[in-house]
C-alpha cells in the first residue's frame, strides 16, 4: 500500500465512470475488490454511489472504513461532444473576435471537400471585444478599457450566458489585463463563473489557449454541481473520506482545485488506464512498455518508459473527423500522451473502390452490436471476424451473459467482405482481423517515430476486452516478443486512480535564449511555480513527503517541435545553465540522431510539476514452477499470419496457478476477454498472477 | 494466387502508406524551416525503379501531388539505379524537374534490401530561403530568384559533399536552417528506406514489382471505373488571375472519356515577366488535385491512380513556363486551378462541386530595419511571413468555409508566436463581414488584417495576392464572394498593388481584407433562420441580409 497518503489499515476506494460503465475498485491490506455498474448518465453520482455501495458489500466494509476516494470522470468529456455545457460568453482583445473560429485555418483532410469544421463553444454573437492590447513582453500598448468590459458582462448577462471566458492577447506574459477585467465582471454580475486565460491555460498560442479557457468556462458549472451532489451523496451514506480528483495528466487534485479547472479532468479515464500499465510495468521492473488497451469503438497506445506515462501537453477533444487529427478543439493542459484509434471490437469492415477491407472507424456500437450479438446488426465488425476465425466459444462469451450467433457473423461477412473478394467468411474474417491489427500496428509505429522512440526491447502491457485478443499479432508487427496481460483489466483504470500520486503541474512562457539568459527572471518564476504547485498539492498530501520535478520546453531557435529537458529542481547556479544547454543538445541527439552545430537554443516554457512519491512496487519473487492445467476444451482456430486451422488448446484462467506455463497456440479464457497464445508463443503465470506471453526463438 | 496471399498484398499496401506517413512525420519533426513543421509543406513517397510512385504520405501539400511523383524520373535518367548506393542521397531544388520553385528541395533516396536496390523515396519540402530577391513575385528570371541546385549528390554512401554544402550555406540568408534541413530530409528517407526493408524480409518479399504490379492494377482500375461514371463530354470553363503586369485568364477544356480525363488550356494567356508563371508539372499537380477531390477523392495517390488525368498544355502560355522565366510565386496562378477545374466538373456533376473560393493564400512576407530603412531604421532587422487565407466557395449542401486554406492544405501560425520572433504588431486579425458570396448555400467570410510594426515604424510588404479585381465567382445563382482588398490605414484608404514590393510608411499600418468564397444557389432559398443566425452573429449586416437574402 502506499507509504505516503494513508495508513495501510485503511480502505482506499476509486471510481471511474466511463461511457457504460462506472467502475469501482477498492483496496484495503493489499486485497481488492471491484464493481461494475451501469453509468447513470442524467445523474452520474447516483451510478457512484450504487458501485461503492457494491463494493463496500462486498469487502464487509462500512462508508466510515473508508479513508480516501479518487474519482475520474468522463463528465467533462462528454458535455464538450455532446454540447451540453453552460452557455459561454467569451471577453477577448478587440480585433480578435475570432481566434476560436479561424484555428489554424487549414482542413483535416485534403481530399474531402465536405469536411465540417469544429464549431466553437462560444457563437460569435458572445464573443465580445474590448479595447486592450499587450505585446508579447507584456508592455501595454493599448490600455484596457474598463466601461467596455462592464457593457459586455451586462450583454452577456442579459443574453442568458452562464458563465464567462476571458482571454486576452499576451495575457498569459502580463495577466494585469485579464485580472482587472475579472474584477470589472464581478461588480457587475457578482456570481458569474469566471475563467481567466492566464490561469487556465497560461502559455503561448492564442487559439489554444483560449480554446482551452473557453472550455474550462463551458463545463464549469455542470462540473462544480456534480461534484457538489456526489460529495453530499457520500456525506449522505456516512463517507467523509475526502474525494480527490483524477487529472487528465496522471497526478490527483482537490475537489476544489478540480471544481476551479475542471478541463484538466478531460482524459481522467484513460489517464488511470496508463497509470495501471505504468504500475504493472513497475511491478515487473520494466523500463519501457507500451500500453495497449483495446476496447467496443477504439484502441488507445500509450508509450511508458522509466514507469512514466509519455507526458504532453496538448490534447484535441471533441474530433468530429473520424479520429482525424485536427478534427477536434485543441486543450492546451498537462495530458498523458496517447493515440486513439478507431479500431475495437464493434468496429464495422467492407470492402472499398480498391478492393481493399477497411475495418472502422465506424462502429457498431453496443446497440445494435456486431451480427453475432442477434441484436439486429447486419454489418461485420472485429468480434464477428473474432468469433468466426473460432476464437470465442459462442456459449461462454462475456461469462455466458451474452449468447452469439456465429451464422449471423457469416452471413454478414459473407455480404459485406467475402462477396466483393471472392472470399469465404473464415478467409474473409482473416483478412478482417488482420487488417485491423495492422492499422493498430502502424498507428503505434507512426506514434513511436513522432515521440522519436523505437519498440526495441520494449513490452506490451494489454487490457481492454480485446487487448488480449489482439496483443500478441500486433507485438508481431512492431517488432515486440514479450506481452503481459495483467489481472483486474476490466477495471484498470479506477486501480489506476489508486496508484496515481497527489500531483500538480504548473507551466508558464517564460521566452529565454542560451546567449542572454535570465536567470534571476527565471529563478523567479521557478520559484513562483513551485510555491503554488506546491499549495494545491498540500490540501491534498496530508504532509505526505513530495518531490518536485522541473522541465524545461526547448528547441533550436526558430525550430518547431519542443523537447523536454530535465532541469535540476533549485535556483539555477551559472553551471546549471551550462549543463542545461549541454542536455538540450544530447537530448536532441538521441532523438534525431546529431545535434546541429552553431544555433542558439530558446526556450519557450517551463513546467513544475510537485508529486507525493509514487509507491514503491514490492519485488514478487518467481513462482515455484507450478503444473499446467489441463485444458478445458479444444477449438478449431485460424490462425491470422499463416491461414492454418488447427486445434488450439483453451484453458480457464482461473486454473492457471502463479508458475505454470503452457505453449501456444492457445487461449486462456475469462470472463471479461481471452487472451490469446498465439503459434510460437508460450505463456507464463507470474507470482503477481499475471500472464507473461513470450515469443520464442 | 491464394488467398492469404490477397490478403498480404492488401495489408503491405496498408503498411506502405504507413511507411511514408512514417517518412514524413521524421521530416515534420526534424525540419528546420517553418514552412515544414508548423505549415506543413512538404511530401513524401516510395518508388519502384522505373521511377513510379506506389504510396505518398497523406500529410503534405498538394501542390506537391504528382509533380515530385515526376520528379523522380528526372533523378533516374542522370544517376541510373544501378548506380546508386547504400547511403548515397540525390538532391535538386529545379523548378522544372521538382515541383515548380526554388524554395522546394527534393531529395530521392535508393533503399537496398540484401544487397539489392529494390526501391527509392522521394520526399519535397519548403524551405525558408534560398538566397535570391526571396519569395515574391519581382524577379524577371529564375537566376534572380535564388541559388539553383541541378541534380547533385549530397550524400555519397553517408559521407557529406562537402563542396555541396560549402555552396548551400554559402547561397542562403539562413545557412542553419537550410542546411539543418538538408540533413532532415535525408534522414527522413532513411527511416523510410529502413521500415520498407523490414516489412519485405517479414513477409518475404525480394523487391517491390509484385505489389507495385497490384497496388497500380487496383488503383487504375478504380479511378477508370470513377471517371466512367461521370457523364462523358467535354466541359469549358474559365478563371481570371489580377495577374502581375495584366490580368491573366486561364482556360481549360476537360475531356471526360473512357477511363480518362483530358484537360486541355488552349487559349489560356501568355507568360508574365514576373514571377507567376507556372512550371507545367505544378499546373498537372494543382489541376489533378482539383479532378480528383470530385471525382476519387477516397483513392490514394500513385504513379497509376493519376495516370488517368492527362493536361495538354500549349507551349507559351503561363501554365507551361520554360526555363528561365521567374516562377517563385507560381502558387498565385497556379492555386486557381482547382477551382478552374470545379468550373468544368460543375457541368457533369453539379452536386460534386463547390463554388471558386480566395483560392491562393494570402501570405504576406514582411521586411523590416536597414533592408528597407537603410541608416534611418527604427526597428531591428526582420523578415517574416504569415500564413492566412480567405473563404472557401460554398458546397452543394453546406456553407464555404472561413478563413480555411483551399487548395493549399497548409496552417497559419499564432499571432502570438509571429509577434515573438519578429517586431510586427496585428492589430486586427479576425472575420470580415459582408465577405460571403450569397447563395442557398453561402461562401465562406474572408478576414481582415491589420498590421504594424512596434513603434510604428516604417516597414515593407512584398505582396502576393490575388483576387482583388477578380472576386471568387458563386455557381447556380450563388453570388460572387468579396474582392480581396491591399490598403493602408490612412484617412483615404490609400489603395496599395496587389503584387510586388512596397513601403508602408512610418506611423502606418497594412490592411488586408481577404476574399470570401463564392455562394451557391438562388440566395431566396437559404433557410431564414441561418441568416438570421449570421445577422445575430454580426457577420451579414441587416442591409445586406435584406438586399441579398429579403430577410
Amino acid at each position: 500500500m502506499s507509504d505516503s497518503i494513508t495508513p495501510p489499515a485503511r480502505a482506499r476506494i476509486a471510481a471511474d465512470i466511463g461511457g457504460t460503465f462506472t467502475d469501482v475498485a477498492l483496496e484495503k491490506d493489499g486485497q481488492r475488490w471491484t464493481s461494475k455498474v451501469l453509468t447513470t448518465p442524467k445523474a452520474p453520482e447516483l451510478g457512484v454511489l450504487e458501485g461503492v455501495k457494491v463494493a463496500l458489500a462486498r469487502a464487509a466494509l462500512t462508508p466510515g472504513d473508508v479513508e480516501v476516494m479518487i474519482h475520474g470522470t468522463t463528465l467533462a468529456t462528454n458535455a464538450i461532444i455532446e454540447r451540453k455545457g453552460a452557455p459561454t460568453g467569451f471577453i477577448t482583445t478587440e480585433g480578435f473576435r475570432d481566434v476560436l473560429a479561424l484555428g489554424n485555418e487549414s482542413r483535416y483532410d485534403q481530399y474531402d471537400l465536405n469536411i465540417e469544421i469544429p464549431r466553437p463553444l462560444v457563437r460569435r454573437r458572445h464573443r465580445v471585444t474590448v479595447t486592450e492590447r499587450l505585446d508579447n513582453a507584456g508592455k501595454v500598448l493599448r490600455p484596457l478599457d474598463e466601461a467596455q468590459v462592464a457593457a459586455a458582462a451586462r450583454f452577456l448577462r442579459e443574453e442568458g450566458m452562464q458563465a464567462i471566458a476571458i482571454g486576452f492577447l499576451h495575457g498569459f506574459v502580463n495577466p494585469a489585463h485579464e485580472k482587472r477585467a475579472a474584477e470589472i465582471v464581478r461588480d457587475v454580475w457578482p456570481e458569474a463563473p469566471i475563467s481567466l486565460s492566464c490561469e487556465v491555460s497560461p502559455e503561448m498560442r492564442e487559439w489554444e489557449r483560449f480554446s482551452t479557457t473557453v472550455a474550462n468556462a463551458y463545463v464549469q458549472p455542470l462540473m462544480a454541481g456534480y461534484l457538489a451532489r456526489l460529495r453530499e451523496g457520500l456525506n449522505a451514506m456516512g463517507m467523509a473520506a475526502p474525494v480527490f480528483m483524477m487529472l487528465s495528466g496522471g497526478g490527483l487534485t482537490t475537489i476544489e482545485t478540480a471544481s476551479r479547472f475542471p478541463i484538466r479532468l478531460v482524459e481522467s479515464g484513460p489517464a488511470g488506464g496508463a497509470i495501471f500499465s505504468a504500475h504493472v510495468a513497475r511491478q515487473k521492473g520494466w523500463g519501457k512498455v507500451l500500453s495497449f488497451d483495446m476496447g467496443g469503438t477504439t484502441a488507445k497506445v500509450c508509450l511508458i518508459d522509466g514507469y512514466t506515462p509519455q507526458a504532453s501537453r496538448v490534447f484535441e477533444v471533441a474530433r468530429i473527423g473520424r479520429f482525424q487529427k485536427g478534427s477536434g478543439m485543441p486543450l492546451r493542459i498537462p495530458v498523458i500522451e496517447m493515440v486513439e484509434i478507431g479500431a475495437g471490437g464493434g468496429s464495422l469492415a467492407k470492402v472499398d473502390a480498391m478492393g481493399r477491407i477497411q475495418v472502422g472507424p465506424e462502429s457498431a456500437g453496443s446497440d445494435p452490436g456486431p451480427a453475432c450479438y442477434g441484436r439486429g446488426g447486419d454489418k461485420p465488425a472485429v468480434t464477428d471476424a473474432n468469433l468466426l476465425l473460432g476464437r470465442y466459444d459462442p456459449a461462454t462469451f462475456a461469462g455466458g451473459n451474452l449468447a452469439l450467433h456465429p451464422d449471423q457473423s457469416t452471413a454478414a461477412m459473407a455480404e459485406h467482405v467475402g462477396k466483393a473478394l471472392k472470399l469465404e467468411a473464415p478467409m474473409a474474417a482473416l483478412g478482417v482481423v488482420e487488417m485491423v491489427d495492422e492499422n493498430m500496428a502502424n498507428a503505434a509505429r507512426v506514434h513511436a517515430i513522432e515521440s522519436g522512440k523505437t519498440y526495441e526491447a520494449r513490452a506490451v502491457v494489454a487490457f481492454g476486452g480485446g487487448g488480449p485478443v489482439h496483443g500478441y499479432r500486433v507485438c508481431e508487427k512492431i517488432g515486440v516478443n514479450r506481452m503481459l496481460v495483467p489481472s483486474g483489466a476490466g477495471v484498470g483504470s479506477a486501480i489506476g486512480f489508486l496508484r496515481a500520486p497527489v500531483a500538480y503541474e504548473v507551466v508558464r512562457s517564460l521566452y529565454q535564449r542560451f546567449m542572454s539568459f535570465d536567470r534571476a527572471a527565471v529563478n523567479g518564476l521557478l520559484a513562483e511555480m513551485s510555491e503554488e504547485a506546491s499549495r494545491v498539492v498540500a490540501n491534498g498530501s496530508f504532509g505526505a513527503e513530495t518531490t518536485e520535478h522541473r522541465i524545461a520546453y526547448m528547441r533550436y531557435v526558430g525550430q518547431g517541435h519542443e523537447i523536454a529537458v530535465v532541469m535540476p529542481a533549485r535556483d539555477l547556479s551559472e553551471q546549471d545553465v551550462i549543463d542545461l544547454r549541454a542536455a538540450y543538445d544530447t537530448e536532441y541527439a538521441r532523438f534525431y540522431d546529431r545535434p546541429v552545430p552553431g544555433s542558439d537554443v530558446e526556450i519557450m516554457s517551463f513546467a513544475v510539476t510537485v508529486s507525493t512519491l509514487v509507491e514503491e512496487a514490492e519485488p514478487v519473487a518467481a513462482p515455484e514452477a507450478a503444473p499446467a492445467p489441463k485444458p478445458i476444451r479444444h477449438q478449431q482456430v485460424r490462425d491470422t499470419a499463416t491461414g492454418e486451422v488447427r486445434d488450439w488448446a483453451i484453458y480457464n484462467r482461473e486454473e492457471m496457478a502463479p508458475g505454470c506455463k503452457i505453449a501456444g497456440p492457445a487461449i486462456i479464457a475469462e470472463d471479461e476477454t481471452s487472451t490469446l497464445v498465439g503459434p510460437g508463443w508460450t505463456c507464463a503465470v507470474d507470482g503477481l498472477g499475471y500472464l507473461e506471453l513470450v515469443k520464442e526463438g | 494466387m491464394s488467398a492469404l496471399e490477397q490478403i498480404q498484398r492488401q495489408i503491405q499496401w496498408n503498411r506502405l502508406i504507413a511507411v511514408v506517413e512514417e517518412q514524413a512525420q521524421v521530416m515534420i519533426r526534424t525540419a528546420f524551416s517553418t514552412t515544414v513543421r508548423e505549415a506543413g509543406d512538404l511530401s513524401a513517397g516510395v518508388f519502384d525503379l522505373q521511377g513510379r510512385m506506389l504510396a505518398q504520405a497523406v500529410t503534405g501539400t498538394p501542390g506537391h501531388v504528382n509533380s515530385m511523383a515526376e520528379s523522380v524520373g528526372h533523378f533516374l535518367a542522370k544517376f541510373p539505379a544501378a548506380s546508386m548506393k547504400p547511403g548515397d542521397h540525390y538532391i535538386t531544388n529545379d523548378p522544372w524537374l521538382g515541383t515548380g520553385h526554388l524554395h522546394d528541395l527534393t531529395v530521392v533516396t535508393p533503399a537496398f534490401h540484401d544487397g539489392r536496390i529494390v526501391g527509392l523515396f522521394a520526399n519535397t519540402a519548403h524551405i525558408i530561403d534560398i538566397g535570391g530577391l526571396g519569395m515574391g513575385p519581382d524577379g524577371r528570371s529564375v537566376f534572380e530568384e535564388g541559388l539553383y541546385i541541378p541534380i547533385v549528390k549530397c550524400f555519397d554512401q553517408g559521407k557529406p559533399n562537402e563542396t555541396f554544402f560549402d555552396f548551400l550555406r554559402a547561397g542562403s540568408r539562413t545557412p542553419v536552417e537550410l542546411e539543418g534541413d538538408v540533413y532532415s530530409l535525408c534522414a527522413c528517407n532513411d527511416a523510410g528506406a529502413k521500415r520498407l526493408a523490414e516489412m519485405l524480409a517479414e513477409y518475404r518479399l525480394d523487391g517491390l514489382d509484385d505489389l507495385a504490379a497490384y497496388i497500380f492494377e487496383a488503383s487504375i482500375t478504380a479511378t477508370r471505373a470513377a471517371i466512367n461514371a461521370l457523364p462523358h463530354g467535354t466541359y469549358k470553363a474559365e478563371i481570371h488571375s489580377d495577374g502581375y503586369e495584366a490580368p491573366v485568364a486561364l482556360h481549360a477544356a476537360l475531356n471526360v472519356r473512357t477511363d480518362e480525363i483530358v484537360v486541355d488550356f488552349n487559349g489560356t494567356s501568355g507568360l508574365s515577366s514576373r514571377g507567376i508563371n507556372v512550371p507545367p508539372a505544378y499546373c498537372r499537380a494543382y489541376s489533378c488535385f482539383g479532378i480528383k477531390c470530385v471525382v476519387a477523392p477516397e483513392i490514394p495517390n500513385n504513379w497509376a491512380s493519376l495516370l488517368p488525368f492527362r493536361m495538354e498544355i500549349p507551349e507559351g502560355c503561363i501554365l507551361n513556363a520554360p526555363r528561365p522565366y521567374p516562377v517563385s510565386v507560381r502558387h498565385i496562378v497556379g492555386q486557381l486551378l482547382p477551382d478552374l477545374m470545379m468550373g468544368c466538373l460543375a457541368q457533369a456533376v453539379p452536386d460534386r462541386v463547390n463554388a471558386e473560393g480566395s483560392s491562393c493564400l494570402w501570405n504576406p512576407p514582411l521586411r523590416g530595419g536597414s533592408q528597407v530603412s537603410g541608416q534611418n531604421a527604427e526597428v531591428e532587422d526582420f523578415e517574416v511571413i504569415s500564413f492566412n487565407s480567405g473563404g472557401t466557395g460554398a458546397r452543394p449542401t453546406k456553407d464555404g468555409m472561413d478563413g480555411i486554406a483551399f487548395p493549399s492544405g497548409v496552417r497559419t501560425m499564432p499571432v502570438e508566436a509571429t509577434e515573438n520572433v519578429a517586431p510586427v504588431i496585428f492589430w486586427r486579425k479576425e472575420l470580415r463581414p459582408d465577405s460571403a458570396g450569397p447563395g442557398r448555400t453561402r461562401g465562406g467570410f474572408g478576414q481582415i488584417m491589420e498590421i504594424g510594426t512596434k513603434g510604428e515604424a516604417e516597414f515593407a510588404v512584398n505582396a502576393i495576392f490575388d483576387r482583388v479585381a477578380n472576386a471568387p465567382k458563386g455557381r447556380f445563382g450563388g453570388g460572387e464572394g468579396a474582392g480581396g482588398r491591399v490598403l493602408l490605414d490612412d484617412a483615404n484608404g490609400t489603395q496599395l498593388r496587389s503584387k510586388g514590393f512596397q513601403v508602408v510608411p512610418k506611423g502606418r499600418h497594412l490592411v488586408l481584407h481577404l476574399p470570401g468564397g463564392g455562394g451557391m444557389g438562388d440566395p431566396k432559398e437559404r433557410d431564414v433562420a441561418l441568416v438570421k443566425a449570421d445577422v445575430e452573429d454580426g457577420l451579414i449586416s441587416a442591409q445586406a441580409a435584406k438586399a441579398l437574402y429579403g430577410v
